[in-house]
């Protein structure tokens, strides 16, 4: 969710993802940036995101992925999903402050 | 996941690779921009990333069919465990090969004598009709291999039945095609108008017989050859059609040829030359089969109309059997055997496979050679599995560290398992090799001289499976509890134990001695019944048939193409016999209506005048002068048969012991006078007795001696245009065949002349006997040797493993014989343990089967088990004393500082 997230923007390279996803968490989200890569191709084989070479801003050769229009809605879904859950567990946990 | 990424997975896994690359490039560069030093920046990107390994090998899973790769990679672990051990590998592929190949060769046979069905439409349409007969049996001539109807009997099923959409009539024939001189057989089938069409033979040339070819008088005299008789007598040529062949003096003119891959509806033969059914009164003339009643020479086969079962057909025909009966009924019959032939009603069986003398014959043999086959290919898998257990054994230590870091046992066991399928598979495939050589090595046993076999050995998909079947079996057989053993040890134990191995000694131990002793205990089964089945041909070979069986030749002649009028052809006959007995070297000649041992038989009622009248059936046989002193049957009374005897003067007989002990309770039988049960409106005349002879077989040699009446070949009604004559000679048989073909040629060449070696003749009814004793005494002889070297192996490895043990007794004291003695007592103990329960096992065996198959000695034979145990003890004993040498020769200081 996070990956897709991410992509929202336009698409990105790994590196880019990795760095993205650490930084909008303010750095909660610590994890080895190698394991985002079995996630990117997890997802890629569910068909969420497409992937292609291409040139990075500091003039690499670096692999893209890009959100498809599966993936698009996949995002929404469990946007949706997620927020049902947080609001969930908010209200048992704090049902005494209002 | 998808096997479209599992083919590309290392083209996936070069993509990960520049990705991860990419990832640390880009982190380093700014890591530099950071202002890191290159290498510090690198190692950060590093340290950043984690482990790109882990992460590839983690990505390569997610694209891989799981089990196909275990697969994949547990066969290629299997190889590389057995390329590491090339021996074993050599010794378990090729002891496979041997069991699996001697397997499928017998069941290819069976397969071919037995399952497959007919090349023909549909054959599975087919049934055969059959007279069920009444316990009192049939009565009258059956002349040929499948004699079960008679002709008026088949032109009344063929007019009335209404199950089948048509049916056909046929009698194999052997034809000489030769016009004079020796005779050149062509295996002839007389088959009625429907033969080719109800089996749907499509001709290759010309056309095939029908319907108005097949009309009593047979004026068109057709014949339909074969292919491979085209070839052989036309060479292929087209313009074979239109020609004329000659059998038994009649000109056939060939109108069709048949495709090549139908060979008849008798599987183990093929025939030449098809005839009209109405041929055999053209070719058989006065002696013709036609309007006889009582001559049963016919086999019906019809194809059932469709959605007709084939036990409605056999309800249709069981309402028009009994009119069939009655109007069939043979003018000669007494009126007891016209009451029990009224009686006879009519059955189906399936034909889809044809009909078969070799089936017949060799069906049983077949299946208890293919048990036998099954024993031996048992007991090298257990050999197998000793051989595995001791390696899983020494890998204990290897296993236990895979479990200890994680391997599931369900894997190692497939490993373990992979390996012995290899084996197996590798075996299987040099087997089913082996068995194409084996099983033409099969059939040329049971091909004699006289008569080719023609067996259709391909490979279909019952022998496919049959052997890939065995290849599994073998596989779980041999390779299951090695593995299962091998992966039940807890890691722990086994690595603590240390190179020594000593964990669960005992009990893995008992396993393999389980082995040993079931490997000993069938191999003494079946060395047992290899014996016995030697030891039974020997008797076969050594009896003495009441008759000398050296030096004789028979020689079959036939004069009918000279026209010899009735009256004088036994004079013409007793001319050429003088000139044969003046052949030099030739000691006697003599001639009779049945050859004994040679397959025809005649039998009659005999009423025995006089006090104490008896009345029973006796062997029959026409014979002449000088037919005892031929064959060697000593005359021990009265007289032989002489010019004396002619059709006018008093009726004469010969009889043997066995008769008089029968009919005459031990008395004199010369002057003593019967009467031959003869049909009603015959004269019957008395028979009195001139001679005594000793007993000689009749049938075969395994029979007890039975009652046997000679009469007279020269007081024969009718005499006939030929005869069989047998002639003792100083001479080869060679240089007599050549003598006999000059002299009679130089009365005719028109005389048909046809000769058989009389001993070699009888040997080749030996057939089965032979196959039994030679094929058991090989698998016996494998099978003891793979149990004595089962045994070696078990010692071997037990010496092997208790060095130890052994050295420590070697320095308290104990002698080298003492460590001898102790290795050999427990092999000895092992051996004793199996051939016990081997010993019992046979017994049993043998006295189930035994009795059929063997002559001349009871199926517990108390030698030939004597035999088996000590050949099995002397070489299983001697197989473990090297072990028990090697323990002995121990140095005790060496072996226990070994660990």
């Amino acid at each position: 969710m996070l990956v897709l997230q991410t992509l929202v923007l336009g698409p990105s390279h790994g590196h880019t993802i990795a760095h993205a996803i650490e930084h909008r968490s303010e750095d909660v989200l610590q994890v080895e940036h190698g394991s985002l890569y079995p996630a990117l191709h997890r997802i890629e084989d569910r068909g969420w995101i497409s992937s292609f070479w291409g040139t990075s801003e500091n003039n690499r050769r670096a692999r893209y992925y890009r959100l498809t229009p599966t993936g698009r809605k996949q995002l929404a879904d469990q946007t949706s999903r997620w927020d049902e859950l947080v609001n969930a567990v908010n209200r048992v946990l704090r049902p005494v402050t209002k | 996941m998808s096997f479209r990424r599992f083919f590309h997975r290392s083209e996936w896994d070069e993509e990960r690779r520049r990705e991860i690359e990419a990832y640390i490039g880009i982190e380093t560069d700014d890591n530099v921009a950071r202002g890191m030093s290159p290498e510090e920046a690198r190692s950060a990107a590093f340290r950043k990333f984690g482990n790109p390994t882990l992460v590839r090998e983690e990505i390569f899973r997610m694209n891989t069919v799981t089990l196909v790769e275990n697969v994949r990679q547990d066969l290629a672990y299997g190889a590389r465990q057995l390329r590491r051990n090339p021996s074993f590998a050599l010794v378990a592929v090729l002891s496979l090969a041997l069991g699996i190949g001697a397997n499928t060769a017998i069941f290819q046979l069976l397969n071919a004598v037995r399952l497959r069905s007919l090349p023909v439409k549909d054959p599975q349409e087919l049934a055969e009709v059959r007279v069920s007969a009444n316990k009192s049996g049939r009565t009258g001539s059956f002349s040929t291999r499948y004699p079960f109807l008679t002709n008026a009997q088949w032109e009344l099923i063929r007019d009335r039945q209404q199950v089948f959409s048509g049916a056909f009539a046929w009698a194999p024939d052997q034809l000489n095609l030769a016009t004079g001189g020796q005779a050149r057989w062509a295996q002839a089938i007389y088959v009625s108008g429907g033969y080719f069409n109800v089996l749907g033979v499509v001709p290759e040339l010309g056309r095939v017989l029908s319907a108005d070819d097949d009309n009593h008088g047979c004026g068109s005299r057709s014949a339909v050859i074969s292919h491979a008789f085209w070839q052989r007598e036309f060479g292929g040529e087209a313009s074979a059609l239109g020609r004329k062949i000659t059998l038994e003096g009649h000109a056939f003119e060939v109108v069709g040829v048949t495709p090549p891959n139908f060979y008849g509806v008798e599987v183990g033969r093929r025939f030449d030359v098809a005839i009209p059914l109405c041929s055999d009164a053209v070719i058989r003339g006065e002696f013709s089969r036609i309007g006889k009643n009582d001559e049963w020479w016919l086999s019906v086969t019809g194809r059932l109309k469709p959605g007709v079962s084939e036990k409605q057909a056999e309800a249709q025909l069981s309402t028009i059997a009994p009119g069939i009966f009655k109007e069939t009924v043979p003018s000669t019959f007494t009126p007891g055997d016209a009451k029990s032939y009224l009686a006879f009603g009519l059955d189906l069986r399936p034909a889809g496979t044809g009909a078969s003398e070799l089936r017949r014959d060799y069906q049983a043999p077949l299946w208890l050679l293919l048990g036998i086959a099954g024993l031996v290919l048992l007991i090298a898998c257990a050999n197998l599995a000793n051989l595995l257990l001791a390696r899983a054994t020494s890998r204990e230590r290897e296993i236990a560290v895979r479990q200890a870091i994680g391997a599931s046992r369900p894997r190692i066991l497939a490993q373990l398992l992979s390996e012995s399928l290899l084996l197996a598979g590798t075996g299987a495939v040099l087997g089913a090799l082996l068995a194409q050589w084996l099983s033409r090595v099969l059939v040329s046993l049971l091909t004699t001289g006289g008569q080719s076999l023609f067996v259709d050995l391909g490979v279909d998909w019952r022998v496919l499976s049959f052997t890939a079947g065995l290849a599994v079996l073998t596989c779980v057989l041999f390779g299951l509890a090695p593995a299962l053993r091998a992966t039940k040890v807890e890691p722990g134990t086994a690595l603590k134990a240390g190179g020594r191995g000593m964990t669960a000694t005992r009990e893995r131990f008992g396993l393999r001695r389980a082995l040993v002793l079931s490997q000993v205990a069938l191999s003494t089964v079946l060395l047992v019944g290899a014996l016995l089945f030697v030891r039974s041909l020997n008797n076969l070979l050594t009896v003495d048939p009441g008759f000398q069986q050296d030096g004789i030749v028979e020689v079959d002649m036939d004069f009918t193409a000279l026209k010899v009028s009735a009256e004088r052809r036994y004079a013409f006959q007793q001319d050429l016999m003088e000139r044969i007995r003046a052949i030099p070297g030739v000691i006697a000649a003599g001639q009779s209506s049945e050859i004994p041992l040679g397959g025809s038989m005649s039998n009659r009622m005999i009423h025995m005048q006089g006090p104490g009248a008896v009345t029973a059936v006796s062997l029959l046989n026409n014979a002449g002068p000088d037919y005892f002193r031929t064959l060697g049957t000593p005359l021990l009374k009265g007289r032989d048969f002489g010019a004396s005897d002619t059709p006018q003067s008093p009726k004469a007989a010969i009889v043997n012991e066995a008769f008089v002990k029968q009919f005459l309770h031990g008395a004199d039988p010369i002057g003593r006078e019967f009467r031959l049960e003869t049909p009603p409106g015959k004269p019957n005349f008395p028979y009195q007795i001139v001679g005594l002879v000793k007993n000689a077989k009749y049938n075969e040699l395994r029979e007890e001696f039975s009652s046997i009446v000679y009469v007279p070949i020269s007081q024969d009604e009718v005499a006939a245009p030929g005869g069989q004559v047998l002639v003792r000679s100083t001479t080869s048989s060679a240089s007599l065949i050549s003598d006999v073909k000059s002299v009679i040629g130089g009365v005719s060449p028109e005389i048909a002349l046809d000769f058989h070696v009389f001993k070699t003749q009888i040997r080749d009814g030996l057939l089965r006997d032979r196959l039994m004793a030679t094929v058991s005494g090989f698998f016996g002889l494998l099978a003891a040797l793979l149990a004595t070297v089962g045994l070696y192996g078990v010692m071997s490895y037990s010496v092997e493993r208790r060095r130890n043990e052994i050295g420590i007794r070697m320095a308290l004291g104990a002698s080298r014989r003492g460590v001898t003695r102790m290795v050999m007592k427990e092999a000895a103990t092992l051996l004793a343990i199996g051939l016990a329960i081997g010993a019992v096992l046979a017994l049993l065996g043998a006295s189930a089967a035994g009795s059929i198959w063997l002559f001349g000695l009871k199926a517990y034979d108390p030698l030939t088990l004597m035999t088996a145990i000590v050949a099995l003890a002397v070489s299983a004993l001697l197989a473990a004393y090297f072990p028990a040498r090697r323990a002995a020769s121990l140095e005790p200081m060496t072996a226990l500082r070994e660990d």
